[in-house]
């Protein structure tokens, strides 16, 4: 056939460009979201072959129902004691990000990047890992550090580039870096770290330990070409570690649907790898720690890697660079069917008897004082324009162990 | 003439590109809706619809592979990679296929394809929103490099590098989106509207790719730079009281060498400025032009002021950036030959 002829029997061809359900002016809508009840998706065993449990990969774990109760396969992990634990992580790492977007505005610092509502995600995932096990995060995933008991002072200095930043004012605030607490560099470049988690948990197995690994990314950066590398390698040598996407709904301005494409989840995308994928409401901090111990669990076993979508929403700005009521309704936040996080276990505790409105309100306010305190502690170093700051000759020193004759050379002529 | 920021001329030049031709297509990551986070495309989509301007998914080697793609199919892609920090994922794509498309297939296919990208310092950025990567692309056979200083500059060589048969690297410094800025970072900065470049004719017009402008004649010696750096080497030699030739080089490649040339065979001394780091730089290709052409006329040392051979810092950013002083301090050298 003539390529005429092609035409006249199919038409012309047209470009199909995504779109979100709603513009700012528009109703908020998730209607075209489906939501499971709490309890209703089953919990295989960690050893079950993925082929037989490709259906998680489009449903949603959930173990909080309205009432606030826990319920269904994945429910019961956690103790009262726990539980407060964790609701106070959340509530100190959602203080932690407010006064430092404000100390932000103040001039204090160049740059802050807030979790709100998604401080389940990272806060309960860390509790599933033990000493030794190393996260790759991204910016997201200060819960790690606070529910890791990392010095939040130590959090502040690096944020306000101070003379106790322990990165020498050399990164971005809130690119934070300890190994001694399971956390990796974080480089700022997307997605470049997922593969490096396969590598270090593939290390892992070579050696014979006992460590896993955990690859952090957003639902905007699984777009990128280390994402697939990261799931190829990890399928292939069924390295022991735990492939996270936290699915915030937005990537700056760009909705899930522009990275996700044709495919009807994050976590679908592993199952062409053969890498089994659960999804998870990661408002549900029982939830979310239930899957992170199953997944952790599987990688400890040697059973090989597990991908993890979280079900959430960025209630807050990108960045303090940006101002998403230029791209999305004012009130989709509000909207966001999951709700608050930490509401939400707030309520659970209430429910069980294990807390009140009087203990929650005496904790918010002993929270914002130990957060104060860390913050002026943090000041007394200095912050990014004023008081003590690292030195000129910090960013001279770093970039080999040993300094080239260059480098040296470069140092003189600046004069420090 | 209305007065226009840098971002505004360089909206224009898409705009009016694509009015003209409807095989001008714009994407890149936060570029549909938005308009791109710092603004460029702004309204785009509205205009023409977002089957030519449309937000791309975050990978880089994607974006500029589809751009090659679409561009071998007949199109005009102008794409945005949000930072240039963030360009090395495509940095394949470019060297290994772009820059060697025409070549390989003696020209049955081809790759006229504009790639956009912010670049440079002095705006808090650390190592992730702060690089200078030019001579990264100029050491590749088979691109241009243009890097614009001024709003007037940056529609006029936007339009040629979109009309280019080949791919253009377009380098945007961001510092001097909204206004030149001298170095001194702690006086205020002249925005576009009070600025004779920020003058930026409606409709169509071309600065040519390959031709560098002498922004300020002189006699005592030439200052080769580009961006940012035009208005702190100015800054420099006026508070020396240097009577300095500064040459705006514009393209990185093509070079005007003729201009180089012509100016320091007259001047006899030349200082070469960028943000970029030292090593392999730019400059050094310049250093080796200018000695290699005007040996004889040269009655001192070529001198080069750039960025520290280290990654770009967040605290010291004032520390690291080759600000007035620096410059001053090599303009001085150079013309008593210490
Ligand atoms: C390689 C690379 N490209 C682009 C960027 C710029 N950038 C920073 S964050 C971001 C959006 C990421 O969205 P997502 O992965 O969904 O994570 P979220 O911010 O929602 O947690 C972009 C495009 C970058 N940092 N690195
Ligand atoms: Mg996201």
């Amino acid at each position: 056939m003539s390529d005429d002829g092609i035409a006249v029997e199919f038409g012309p061809l047209s470009l199909h460009v995504p779109e979100p359900a709603v513009r700012p002016g528009g109703e908020p809508d998730f209607s075209n979201v489906t939501f499971p009840d709490a309890g209703s998706v089953r919990r295989p065993d960690v050893d079950t072959n993925p082929e037989d449990m490709r259906d998680l990969a489009f449903s949603i774990i959930r173990v909080l129902n309205p009432e606030g109760e826990a319920v269904g396969p994945w429910a019961n992990l956690l103790t009262d004691d726990q539980l407060v634990e964790g609701l106070r992580h959340m509530m100190t790492l959602r203080t932690f990000d407010a006064r430092m977007q404000i100390a932000q505005r103040q001039g204090k610092t160049s740059f802050y990047m807030q979790h709100l509502g998604e401080e389940a995600v990272s806060c309960a995932f860390r509790k599933a890992l033990v000493q030794g096990d190393m996260n790759f995060p991204t910016y997201r995933q200060a819960g790690l550090l606070i529910a890791g008991e990392y010095p939040m002072v130590e959090m502040m200095c690096q944020i306000y580039s101070n003379e106790r930043d322990p990165l020498k004012g050399r990164q971005l605030p809130i690119m934070y870096s300890s190994k001694e607490h399971g956390f990796f560099s974080i480089s700022g470049n997307l997605a470049t770290q997922y593969i490096q988690a396969v590598g270090w948990a593939m290390a892992s197995a070579i050696k014979k330990d006992s460590k896993i690994a955990a690859a952090w990314i957003g639902d905007g950066s699984t777009a990128e070409s280390d994402f697939h590398a990261a799931l190829v390698f990890a399928s292939t040598y069924k390295a022991p570690v735990v492939l996270n996407i936290v699915n915030n709904q937005w990537a700056i301005s760009t909705f899930q649907g522009i990275a996700r494409g044709g495919s009807g989840t994050f976590a679908a995308r592993g199952l062409g790898f053969g890498i089994p994928a659960l999804r998870v409401d990661g408002n549900d901090y029982l939830a979310v720690f239930a899957v992170a111990q199953w997944a952790t669990e599987r990688a400890r076993r040697n059973l090989g890697p597990t991908l993890v979508e979280y079900v959430t929403y960025r209630a807050g700005a990108h960045s303090t660079s940006d101002d998403p009521s230029a791209y999305r309704p004012k009130m989709e936040s509000e909207a966001w069917p999951l709700g608050d996080p930490i509401m939400r276990l707030k309520n659970h505790l209430i429910a069980r008897g294990a807390w009140s409105e009087e203990r929650h309100t005496q904790t918010e306010a002993e929270i914002l004082d130990t957060v104060i305190a860390a913050q002026k502690e943090a000041e007394s170093f200095g912050t990014l324009h004023a008081g003590g700051k690292p030195s000129a000759r910090d960013m001279f020193e770093g970039v080999y162990e040993e300094m080239p004759p260059h480098l040296r050379r470069q140092r003189q002529q600046a004069g420090v | 003439m209305p007065r226009k920021t840098m971002i505004e001329s360089i909206r224009d030049a898409m705009d009016t590109m694509m009015e003209r031709d409807e095989n001008v297509v714009v994407f890149g990551e936060d570029v549909g809706f938005f308009g791109g986070v710092f603004r460029c495309t702004q309204g785009l989509q509205a205009k023409y619809g977002k089957t030519r301007c449309f937000d791309a998914p975050i990978n880089e080697a994607g974006i500029v592979g589809a751009a090659i793609g679409m561009a071998s199919y007949g199109l005009k892609p102008c794409v945005e990679i949000q930072f240039a920090d963030y360009v090395y994922p495509a940095y394949d794509q470019i060297v290994s296929e772009a820059a060697r498309l025409r070549y390989r297939s003696n020209g049955d296919f081809t790759c006229p394809m504009v790639v956009r990208m912010p670049v440079g310092g002095g705006i808090f950025g650390g190592q992730t929103h702060s690089q200078s990567p030019e001579a990264l692309f100029t050491h590749v056979s088979g691109l241009k490099v243009v890097v614009p200083s001024n709003p007037y500059d940056a529609k006029g060589l936007l339009i040629s590098a979109i009309e280019d048969p080949d791919p253009v690297i377009f380098l945007e410094p961001k510092r001097i989106y909204n206004g030149p800025f001298d170095g001194h970072h702690d006086r205020p900065v002249t925005p576009w509207s009070k600025h004779d470049l920020g003058e930026v004719p409606d409709g169509h017009y071309t600065v040519p790719l390959g031709k560098a402008i002498k922004r300020r004649e002189g006699s005592q010696l030439t200052i080769l730079t580009y961006g940012t750096m035009v208005y702190v080497a100015e800054a420099a030699a006026a508070e020396h009281n240097i009577d300095a030739e500064i040459i705006d080089l514009r393209t990185l490649l093509p070079l005007d060498l003729e201009t180089i040339i012509e100016s320091v065979s007259k001047t006899g001394r030349c200082i070469v400025v960028h943000e970029a780091t030292l090593t392999s730089g730019f400059g050094a290709e310049l250093a080796a032009l200018v000695q290699e052409h005007c040996f004889y006329k040269l009655e001192a040392p070529v001198a080069r002021v750039a960025g520290w051979d280290t990654p770009y810092p967040h605290a010291q950013e004032w520390d690291y950036f080759p600000g007035p002083s620096r410059v001053g301090r090599a303009l001085v050298e150079t013309l008593e030959g210490l």
